[in-house]
């Protein structure tokens, strides 16, 4: 795990904290770190708060879409949180797709949709 | 007068300084935090562009003054082979075949100018320009007080 990101475990979900910014390979480390702990924790949900990343560009999105696609077919959810106003701007103008990934706006919310999912049929 | 901001890149954790140098620039040049945003947002994917394809190039970032705008100008330098096809690179469907991704032409699309220079002997150069909006928005008006 890189050191710039906290994970902690809440029930049967895990929370993941970015620090501050990362470098690519620390993006990595944490889509492969998660994806690995869904199962050792037996975690349904994946819920990664990205407050405090300044800048999202095509490799973070990437990465975080497939972290959702990996995680999804191990039996948990990932939402991200926390997308900072200027950086969803700057998303927009790059016409970066983050779907089909959900997001957020803090993590009351993301705990809130992954119990509503958890209750509800898988589709 | 501002000297050259020059930045090294050579490998991935360059980036981070790279986002970082732009973003402290564009915000002492009076660049709106959103503005500020964009410009780091271009630099992260043309540098990842050096990294990637090249290996090691250099960022440089420097102050414009022009007539009544001021902006901010990007140049990322590599010496590597050159970029073969700079049409593909800079199309959106590109990004699907596995080639340069959709770095390039998102990057254009956050900045105000964007340019090509590329050749298998000199390597390649992007120039990109950002003008600071309330600049711009201050020519509009003064051209439209000149016409009447």
């Amino acid at each position: 795990m890189p050191l710039s990101v906290a994970i902690l475990r809440q029930g049967d979900y895990l929370i993941a904290s970015v620090q501050n910014d990362l470098s690519d390979a620390e993006v990595l480390e944490l889509r492969d770190d998660l994806a690995e702990r869904v199962g050792r924790q037996r975690a349904r949900g994946i819920v990664v708060d990205v407050s405090a990343l300044d800048v999202i560009d095509s490799f973070v999105a990437r990465a975080l879409r497939a972290l959702a696609a990996t995680a999804r077919l191990r039996g948990a959810e990932t939402i991200i949180v926390g997308i900072q106003p200027d950086v969803a701007i700057a998303m927009v103008h790059f016409k970066l797709n983050l779907a089909p990934l959900r997001t957020a706006l803090d993590l009351d919310e993301a705990l809130a949709l992954l119990d509503g999912a958890k209750h509800a049929p898988r589709a | 007068m501002n000297g050259d901001l020059r930045v090294a890149i050579e490998a991935d954790a360059d980036l981070v300084e790279a986002r970082a140098a732009a973003r402290r620039l564009a915000t002492s040049l009076g660049f709106s935090r959103t503005d500020a945003t964009l410009i780091a947002t271009a630099i992260s994917e043309i540098a990842r562009n050096i990294v990637v394809h090249v290996g090691r190039g250099t960022i440089t970032m420097r102050a414009l003054v022009e007539d009544e705008r001021r902006g901010l100008q990007i140049v990322a330098e590599d010496n590597g082979a050159g970029i073969r096809d700079v049409e593909a690179a800079l199309d959106d469907g590109y990004a699907g075949r596995g080639g340069l991704g959709l770095g390039l032409p998102g990057a254009r699309r956050l900045m105000d100018d964007f340019e090509i220079d590329t050749s298998p002997e000199r390597g390649t150069r992007v120039t990109m320009k950002k003008w600071r909006v309330r600049d711009e928005l201050e020519r509009l008006r003064d051209r439209r007080r000149n016409e009447r």
